[in-house]
């Protein structure tokens, strides 16, 4: 099974540069990728993040809303459910706002400029994690 | 005397460099072109210099869009701003200007961009964040306060809402009792290039095409110094296409524009003067270099000889040059006033009227007031300790720049005819080809910087983790949206609702029948109808474009 990857654009932001790379650079390494484009609003990201069942959600932003919408969406994420599937973000991210992001509970954080190869092993390693997960709930099964 | 060699006695000069020089490693520039090691007159045999070169101010313009260049007028200082708000735009434009910056290039928020009025379920995030935010004439009035609109020329880096901001602007100087032939400046109105790149579209293709049009009519009839559109390749490149991608897809919007204006009835020695253009310096200098001269040749070309000007005038292309924020680093971010610096002095030697400098700390977030200065310092430093501007085209005659501006020239030309080949510009840009053709050539960038086999310093390589992490304060960008809402609704309780419904159901009227739009609107915005509810206006008409994925 292979690691499928939700990404998406919220708010008015036109920048897909990165995202678009990121998305190319995911299936290349043979991840799956369901881009949902630009424009996007928390909810519909939430929604389809219920209908896809995506083992990530990656979040672009380069307009400096992510500390608006980051705290936003974990609490929907939450509030669907989703709590298990780890929230990431990229875009134009200042370091001194990361811990801002990871406290509001999102699992990395990768700024213009990061390695796609980080990136790629963040999700690999996810996919790898929820499958051992899993193999655990199956066995303390009765 | 004779000097001899120990080795290659008796061979000619040309063969000892040859033989001396045949290890050599293979370079190629930056859009791929490979690169000889030397230059020399044999590379540009089929130079004529009356027909390719000629004189700066004359046809075909190869050397310089004026013909004293700098020497008569030095170019524009024309820094890319926008705060949150109309008073904080307002006290930066009075900032820099007061340190010597010649003209203003107005950065606006998203939801202004996207035709939202601040109080939009859609804007409320986004009002103020990348720039200032504009509702209402009084928003415009107060973003130029205490500026004399007669004397500093303003460039509207807008496009989906362009025919709406210049109604804004136009209420505002009729407010002020201005002459209009005295305005100078741009609306960017490059709807174009947003579907290729940049994504502030709102309506399809076909009707964006159309406001975009109504503007170049009306500013033709009533502007004499305003330039309705800068047709920009800028955002294309910084989507990290080629320089010869940039100028392709360029000029082939140019012509959609113009042959769209010929259709209208227009007649090419009416509008083409006024046409501008925008384009991105990386630090890949050279070829910078050749690629503006060689654009500035061929649109001279394309002008006279597929759409038959008359007056010289109508060939030349002006240009904006804004230097590259893509190829700035996050990392060690002052040394981006080094990037900023070769680009900066590529515009110049390219012949650029105007330029923008990218602040050191743009990678980062919204300059601050200190980066933004030694941002417009550098322009300043050049301009006035360098002796760069003193001769026209000073590099035009060398072997290697004149041969790189051919061979572009060339590049640009068969990408031109493969667009045609596709079923020409709109056709390709609505099935995505120049999109994929862009995002290609990216990824393959962005594996050569991931690899370290395109060397950024401090990113790829000399990483210095001690260095990165000492960033400059960076501007914080506070919360405005309640602010400019309940500004916005003051306005709105004041006006004559009557009026604005009147206004707004002419300007549907003209929206429908084809009519140009740009005298409803300005009638429209002076009564005090909002930016939201005129782009409303458009959207109920020609409904809102939804790329394929």
């Amino acid at each position: 099974m292979t690691t499928r990857v939700l990404l998406a654009k919220i708010g008015l932001d036109g920048h897909d540069r990165g995202v678009l790379i990121v998305a190319r650079a995911l299936r290349d390494a043979g991840l799956e990728v369901i881009y949902l484009g630009m424009r996007n609003t928390i909810d519909s990201v939430v929604s389809a993040a219920t209908q896809e069942n995506p083992d990530v959600v990656g979040i672009s932003v380069l307009s400096n809303i992510h500390q608006v919408i980051a705290p936003r969406l974990m609490t929907r994420m939450r509030e669907a459910g989703l709590d298990d599937v780890p929230v990431i973000f990229g875009g134009t991210v200042p370091p001194s706002d990361v811990q801002l992001l990871e406290d509001a509970g999102v699992a990395a954080v990768f700024p213009t400029g990061s390695s796609l190869e980080d990136i790629v092993a963040f999700c690999r390693s996810i996919r790898a994690r929820n499958s051992r997960a899993s193999a655990a709930a199956v066995e303390s099964a009765p | 005397m004779t000097l001899t060699s120990a080795v290659n006695r008796g061979a000619t000069p040309r063969e000892r460099f040859e033989a001396d020089t045949r290890e050599v490693r293979p370079a190629q520039t930056d859009a791929g072109l490979p690169l000889d090691l030397l230059y020399t007159p044999e590379h540009i045999e089929s130079l004529d210099y009356d027909r390719d070169l000629g004189y700066p101010g004359q046809y075909p313009f190869t050397r310089g869009a004026y013909p004293t260049m700098y020497r008569g007028r030095r170019w524009t200082y024309r820094q890319y701003s926008g705060m949150a708000t109309a008073e904080e735009t307002n006290e930066r434009y009075r900032y820099l200007l007061a340190r010597g910056q010649t003209a203003l290039s107005v950065a606006f928020d998203l939801p202004t961009q996207l035709g939202y009025d601040s109080d939009h379920p859609l804007a409320v995030d986004e009002v103020g964040r990348v720039g200032v935010a504009i509702d209402t004439v009084d928003d415009m009035d107060r973003l130029f306060d205490r500026i004399d609109l007669e004397q500093v020329s303003v460039n509207f880096t807008i496009n989906a809402t362009a025919s709406i901001i210049l109604a804004l602007y136009l209420a505002v100087a009729r407010r002020r009792g201005l002459a209009l032939d005295r305005l100078a400046g741009t609306v960017q109105n490059d709807i174009l290039k947003e579907f290729l790149a940049r994504n502030t579209y709102i309506y399809p293709p076909a009707p964006s095409l159309r406001l975009c049009c109504d503007i170049i009519e009306h500013c033709a009839g009533t502007l004499p110094r305003f330039n309705p559109i800068s047709v920009t390749g800028f955002h294309i490149r910084e989507a990290r296409a080629s320089a010869v991608q940039e100028i392709a897809f360029t000029l082939g919007a140019a012509c959609v524009y113009t042959d769209e204006m010929l259709r209208r009835g227009f007649n090419i020695d009416d509008f083409a003067a006024r046409l501008s253009f925008h384009f991105a310096t990386t630090p890949s200098f050279f070829e910078e270099i050749a690629k503006l001269r060689a654009a500035r040749r061929m649109w001279a070309r394309l002008v006279r000889d597929r759409y038959g000007a008359r007056q010289e005038r109508s060939c030349v292309m002006r240009f904006f040059s804004g230097g590259a924020g893509a190829w700035l680093a996050h990392q060690e971010p002052l040394n981006n006033i080094v990037r900023t610096t070769v680009e900066c002095l590529a515009a110049v030697l390219a012949g650029a009227q105007s330029i923008h400098v990218m602040a050191f700390d743009e990678a980062l977030g919204i300059p601050t007031e200190e980066s933004a200065r030694i941002a417009l310092r550098t322009q300043q430093i050049l301009a006035e300790e360098t002796d760069i501007a003193d001769v026209v085209d000073p590099l035009g005659g060398s072997y290697f720049l004149e041969s790189l501006t051919n061979r572009l020239e060339d590049a640009i030309r068969a990408l031109m005819a493969e667009i045609e080949e596709l079923g020409g510009y709109l056709r390709a840009l609505e099935a995505q080809h120049l999109q994929r053709a862009v995002l290609d050539r990216a990824y393959e960038q962005e594996l050569q910087l991931q690899h370290g086999t395109r060397p950024i310093v401090g990113q790829n390589v000399y990483v210095d983790e001690e260095a990165s992490a000492t960033i400059p304060a960076l501007q914080d960008v506070p919360a405005v949206a309640p602010e400019q809402i309940a500004r916005l609704q003051a306005f709105r309780a004041t006006r004559v609702a009557a009026q604005v419904h009147r206004a707004l159901g002419d300007l549907r009227r003209d929206v429908e029948s084809g009519r140009n739009v740009m005298p409803a609107l300005i009638a429209a915005a002076e009564s005090g109808a909002t930016l939201g509810e005129m782009a409303d206006e458009f959207r109920a008409v020609f409904g809102e474009w939804r790329p394929q994925l």
